[in-house]
């Protein structure tokens, strides 16, 4: 079955991975801007990150014919810095009209804290002026609960956001469904030990009919499995899943997501 | 709804729930036995109430697990921090 990754971190990955993702049906990933393992020193660290993510990438991608997109942003790590924020913050528009950049991510919490969410607000303002849709990491372990609700609160104080096109990432058992009651999307992450396995992604996918909702393995540097979107798709036709909403949630949500950027010009094989 | 009767999830899932439970009977052991003893320790307490969760007749047993591991949300939290948004200007 064709599917979408999308929230992978390519940058950390080996070119092996993209061909392991493509020999399982991988046909598109969409990457957005995170944390490189260090604290970053310069906004001119964040340029040349962003062209890597912009120009790198979609070429090494492009040699197993898939499709490649990012969200760019200073990540909620980095965001206690909040000058070095604020000058990568005004930086970002120069890449906005570049192909594949579909929008202002992965922005959020980690511990949060003041200057997070004082980061947070003012990526939501950037991608208000600019007409961006929205990626969004929410915390890990005893912080997510907390984090995502006051996330929830900054994006549903503005009027001018569009829950339609906010994708609220890393939801698990008990935050996902208050983002998709308010009218996000949801991204469930399959992350060893820290996030959430098939077999539970599953579970939420039975609950919710899989409306909004997409899957991702948030590949990155750390110990992850880039093939895990497979593994969920494995795991729901074990358990007699219908084919239709295996392929919604892998494929089609996020099409239709990722359809409300601009940038989005995805050709189906 | 789920696809699979009760039965069929048990025959699935019956010898994978049975390694974990195991496993999780044998680092409660481990900690015993270790020196320094972990009785009065919070993050002890607080394993032993969600093992104690599951065994609740409830169709929540994962999200009541998460938040029994979630730090509060404080509606105040903005107040608190200082932060204005849209509605709080």
């Amino acid at each position: 079955m064709d599917f979408i990754d999308p929230h992978i971190h390519m940058v950390s990955r080996v070119t092996d991975d993209y061909e392991t993702l493509a020999r399982m049906g991988c046909v598109a990933v969409s990457e957005p801007a995170f944390w490189a393992g260090f604290d970053r020193g310069t906004v001119d660290g964040f340029r040349d990150y962003f062209e890597q993510l912009t120009a790198v990438e979609p070429k090494r991608a492009a040699q197993f014919g898939i499709q490649h997109y990012c969200w760019l942003c200073i990540n909620a790590k980095e965001a206690e810095n909040v000058s070095l924020s604020r000058e990568v913050i005004s930086m970002i528009p120069e890449f906005l009209d570049r192909p594949g950049v579909l929008g202002i991510g992965e922005i959020g919490l980690n511990k949060n804290t003041k200057n997070e969410a004082t980061v947070f607000l003012e990526h939501l303002e950037l991608a208000i002026k600019y007409d961006q849709p929205i990626l969004i990491h929410t915390p890990h372990l005893e912080d997510k609960y907390q984090g995502t609700r006051m996330i929830l609160d900054m994006l549903c104080d503005d009027s001018r956001v569009n829950p339609d096109r906010v994708l609220v990432d890393h939801v698990e058992e008990h935050t996902v469904s208050e983002v998709l009651d308010r009218g996000f999307w949801a991204g469930m992450t399959l992350y060893p030990v820290t996030k959430c396995t098939p077999d539970r992604a599953a579970d939420m996918i039975e609950r919710h009919a899989g409306e909004r909702l997409l899957a991702n393995s948030a590949g990155d540097w750390g110990i992850s499995k880039p093939t895990a979107v497979p593994d969920l798709i494995f795991t729901m036709r074990r358990r007699g899943m219908d084919e239709a909403l295996i392929r919604k949630v892998v494929h089609d949500n996020p099409v239709e997501f990722f359809s409300k950027s601009k940038q989005f010009h995805y050709t189906p094989r | 709804m789920s696809q699979q009767t009760a039965d069929e999830i048990l025959d699935a899932s019956y010898l994978e729930v049975r390694a974990k439970v195991l496993e999780l009977a044998a680092v409660l052991d481990r900690l015993d036995r270790a020196p320094g003893g972990t009785e009065r320790s919070p993050r002890r307490d607080q394993l032993t109430q969600a093992i104690e969760m599951l065994l609740a007749d409830d169709p929540d047993r994962a999200a009541k697990v998460q938040h029994w591991f979630s730090r509060q949300y404080d509606p105040d939290w903005k107040t608190k921090l200082g932060v204005e948004t849209p509605s709080t200007k």
